[in-house]
């Protein structure tokens, strides 16, 4: 392109990068500025609202919750829909749009309308079976569906899986075989992608522990928050970081695989 | 029947049909159908059921007719007038913030910090991004501080950060990575080829924009806006965490109704509530849909 | 029926573009005749497409001058300057229809409705899709964009017309009648054309002259038949046709090359050992019966058919010769007998650079 309209891109660019970037930027480090702050205006900057956090045993609980739904959730959702979907490739691909349709069904369902229909089952439950904090894991499945099915979507269709398992078989191979030891290795960053993003959907989690009832981090944040704000403005600093390294891992490893 | 008319059977025939092979196949997706159908489906069945079923057991349609009671009326109005407002607001700033990544080159660091950043920014929603508003703008937040330095108060008119242009502003926060990230595949999938073309046919930048990108682009802009509009008329964290009193908006009615008397007494509103959230949605997701089909079509 | 137009001459002068440190074209000058075609032959990076971005006015050259039958509209941008571009991919606008892509140019230069229309159908009747008129890109297959592409390029009636690799999406079959179709419509409007390309089959099928670039200048540039019997450097010899690579020594005005003598292109090159570029054509095959070894004796390894001709490798113990000969003679030797080869003596290129240029 010709110089006088390339200089006006960039002059634009710098613009509108400028000024987002500003926009964005500000409640980072808004939090960051707040949670260091001292307890008079001009005292110095410390860090005694981090420290609180590992002297705050609710939150400590909570942290550890949320990690432990996190993890569970993340080996139950491809426990559950990484066979399945093999399956219906496999076996029964009439089945594909409705599975695809069950999985995608709940990016429409407003978490806090859907609640609203899990408050009585989740109710008979606790009653029931456990009163663990762990059962949310059952209702997390729900909103990690999407996201997941599209990752190991991605994964599935990227291999062809059709060709793969049936060579397997003609080799000799069980059905286990053939999932652990050819499609599962084939598609490990399809895996991974769908793990991390259960694990940040859990940790970021709220509407359903809040009113089913449960303290997971985000409940705990807010509840501590009336408390304390920086302490819990250190925390959602902390979690904000670790969602940020998770997904820079994310694609660290999905360059990484070679093609 | 003759026995030259019966058809040999093949032993080796893989089971896809027929009494013997039907139970086996389908066992393969029974947990996940168990498991959709009970926690997926059933849910919605009792929203659904629920809608409909008045104070006293009965079929009755008070719960919906309730919709129009001054205080969820205005509710519903509130949430879609923030969701429009933040769904504009990001789209028009994400478009351009995707634009300016679009341009530059595509492997470069920018570009994947950019949409890396998006990625985390997209799902920062909820109390996390609350708070950080209030630190940022609240009473004593950094940024109102320093406009208190320098002499400006942004609040003489009153705290409006925890009122619905707050709230606004707030959703616009996680609208625009979340434009960038539906609206970047729309614009690489813009050829240059066609901006060239339109200048060697005689055209310039402004025919170019309004004949040529404009029209590309149109669906996907207006097919990203509506799914935006779906992101902030779902959002229930965010709110809960900055306005503590009262429900402006209607996922803090139903979460209120969690917990009040009201919502004991009549466990049908809160699900004819959910149920009319539902039917929103849906209706904006299929209008995207249909939008995002015609888009792959021409910017695949 | 459109009555051809008078083409219009189109002068590169001298033209120079470098980006960062790489000098895409360096110095290239160029005239186009009215009405036309010259083909920039040469592998990527070569600056072809460089040349034919700056007669379109897409990029800004550093140094020299583009004419349109004797104006200088090397200033002028793109949009002024009249010219048909059809690319390479993504030549059609998705959201139109053909007609509508043909009339976009007719409604920018402010052609009235009904003379767009009019236009529009003598468009595409020339390129042959009379009853395509609605129908969207997606519904048309690469052969059919690429022709309403052209259509729209000529509707306008442009000074020049730009074709940037406009058959190296296609597919084989489709490539060869298109490049055809090309041809007799370009000669039918009547307009200079510029056509870029790598492929140099395509170049030497249609162009009335061909340009074969390295490294952003011109190497030869001539008619098919001269740059494919006289190459003026062993680049151009290796890049249009095959070429045989045999070691030799030159002395006294001919080159020895395995016990054969052959004149030289070059008369008064100096003496000593070189390697002569010899055409597979010139390679005659006849059986041997003799158990004698020889210079030029070896194996069949291989017979590639091509249709009238055929291609056959010849292994001779230090190197693999090619010989194309017709299929009638080539079948006499199938892979594994003992042939003798002889050289026609025409006249050799010799190279004396070190390893072979790069593969196109």
């Amino acid at each position: 392109m010709t110089r006088s309209r390339r200089v006006k891109l960039q002059l634009f660019r710098g613009a509108v990068f400028l000024v987002l970037g500003a926009f964005v930027l500000a409640p980072i480090a808004a939090m960051f500025e707040f949670s260091t702050r001292g307890t008079k205006v001009d005292s110095p900057r410390t860090l005694v609202a981090w420290t609180n956090i590992v002297n705050t045993p609710d939150l400590i609980d909570a942290i550890v919750a949320s990690l432990e739904l996190a993890a569970i959730t993340s080996i139950a959702m491809l426990v559950l829909l990484l066979p399945t979907m093999v399956w219906v490739r496999l076996r029964l691909p009439s089945l594909n749009r409705i599975v695809e349709f069950l999985c995608l069904l709940p990016l429409t369902i407003p978490a806090i309308a859907l609640v609203v229909g899990l408050y009585p089952i989740s109710r008979w439950m606790r009653i029931n079976v456990s009163d663990s904090i762990l059962m949310l894991s059952i209702f997390y499945l729900v909103i990690v569906l999407p996201y997941s099915y599209r990752a190991l979507d991605a994964g599935l269709s990227a291999i062809d899986v059709k060709t793969l398992s049936e060579a397997a078989r003609s080799l000799g191979a069980g059905w286990g075989t053939v999932m652990l030891r050819v499609i599962v290795p084939n598609m490990s960053s399809a895996i991974l992608n769908a793990g991390l993003l259960s694990v940040a959907v859990v940790l970021g989690e709220y509407t359903f522990a809040n009113l089913l009832n449960y303290q997971n981090l985000q409940v705990a944040i807010a509840y501590v928050g009336q408390v304390s704000a920086g302490t819990s403005i250190a925390v959602s600093v902390a979690s904000l970081l670790f969602a940020f390294a998770l997904l820079m891992i994310l694609s660290f490893a999905g360059r990484g695989r070679a093609r | 029947m003759t026995s030259a008319g019966e058809p040999a059977v093949d032993p080796a025939a893989r089971p896809v049909r027929g009494g013997r092979g039907l139970p086996l196949t389908w066992l393969g997706v029974t947990p996940f159908f168990v498991y959709v159908g009970l926690f997926l489906v059933l849910p919605s069945l009792i929203i659904g059921s629920g809608s409909f079923t008045g104070k006293d057991g009965g079929l009755s349609l008070e719960n919906l007719s309730d919709i129009q009671k001054p205080y969820i009326a205005r509710a519903l109005i509130n949430s879609i007038t923030v969701s429009i407002a933040s769904a504009l607001a990001g789209a028009i700033a994400g478009a351009l913030l995707a634009y300016a990544v679009a341009t530059g080159n595509p492997h470069g660091v920018l570009r994947r910090t950019v949409t890396s950043a998006s990625g985390v920014l997209a799902q920062f929603g909820g109390v996390t991004l609350a708070f950080a508003f209030i630190a940022t703008m609240g009473t004593i937040g950094f940024v109102t501080l320093f406009l208190k330095d320098h002499g400006i108060d942004i609040f003489a008119n009153g705290v409006w950060l925890y009122e619905l242009s707050g709230l606004t502003l707030v959703y616009t926060y996680f609208q625009i990575p979340l434009m960038v990230l539906v609206f970047l595949p729309a614009l690489d999938g813009i050829r240059p080829q066609w901006r060239e073309a339109t200048e060697s046919l005689g055209g310039n930048t402004w025919h170019y924009w309004r004949c040529v990108a404009g029209p590309l682009l149109a669906p996907a802009f207006l097919g990203c806006t509506l799914l935006l509009f779906a992101n902030a008329f779902s959002a229930y964290a965010t709110v809960a965490a900055l306005i503590t009193q009262g429900s402006i908006v209607l996922p803090l009615v139903i979460s209120n109704l969690f917990t009040s008397e009201t919502g004991r007494a009549q466990p049908g509103l809160a699900k004819a509530l959910a149920l009319a959230m539902i039917v929103i949605v849906a209706i904006v997701m299929l209008l995207y849909t249909l939008l995002q089909r015609r888009t792959s079509r021409w910017l695949r | 029926m459109t009555a051809a137009q008078t083409g219009v001459e189109v002068r590169l002068e001298d033209l120079r573009r470098s980006y960062g440190g790489v000098t895409a074209l360096d110095g290239l000058s160029l005239t186009l005749a009215p009405g036309e075609l010259v083909a920039l032959l040469g592998p990527s990076g070569c600056g072809k497409t460089t040349a034919m971005r700056l007669v379109a006015g897409l990029e800004e050259a550093n140094s020299g001058r583009v004419m349109f039958g004797g104006k200088d509209v090397t200033g002028l941008s793109a949009n002024k300057r009249d010219v048909g571009m059809v690319f390479q991919a993504y030549s059609l606008f998705p959201h139109m229809t053909a007609a509508q892509n043909v009339t976009f140019g007719l409604q920018l230069h402010r052609v009235g409705a009904a003379e767009r229309k009019r236009r529009a159908g003598d468009m595409l009747d020339l390129v042959g899709l009379s009853g395509f008129a609605n129908r969207y890109a997606h519904q048309l297959s690469g052969g059919q964009q690429q022709r309403v592409a052209l259509a729209r390029a000529l509707a306008i009636k442009p000074t020049v017309l730009l074709l940037d690799e406009p058959l190296s999406a296609l597919d084989a079959k489709v490539r060869a009648r298109l490049r055809d179709e090309i041809r007799r419509v370009q000669l039918e409007a009547g307009v200079t054309t510029l056509f870029v390309t790598h492929d140099q089959e395509e170049a030497l099928a249609i162009a009335d002259r061909v340009g074969v670039m390295r490294e952003g200048r011109l190497e030869q540039l001539g008619s098919p038949t001269e740059i494919y019997t006289r190459p003026a450097t062993p680049f151009v010899a290796e890049f249009v046709g095959l070429t045989n690579r045999m070691p030799g020594i030159v002395k006294f005005g001919m080159v020895e090359v395995r016990g054969t003598q052959l004149p030289l292109v070059q008369q008064d090159l100096p003496a000593g050992p070189g390697t002569a570029l010899v055409r597979p054509e010139a390679v005659s095959l006849a059986s041997d019966h003799d158990a004698v070894p020889g210079p030029l004796i070896g194996t069949v390894i291989a017979v590639a058919f091509l249709g009238a001709t055929s291609r056959v490798t010849v292994d001779l113990g230090d190197m693999t010769v090619l010989a194309q000969l017709p299929t009638s003679q080539a079948s006499e030797h199938p892979a594994g007998t003992r042939v003798r080869l002889s050289i026609r003596p025409d006249p050799v290129l010799i190279a004396r650079e070190e390893k072979a240029p790069a593969e196109p």
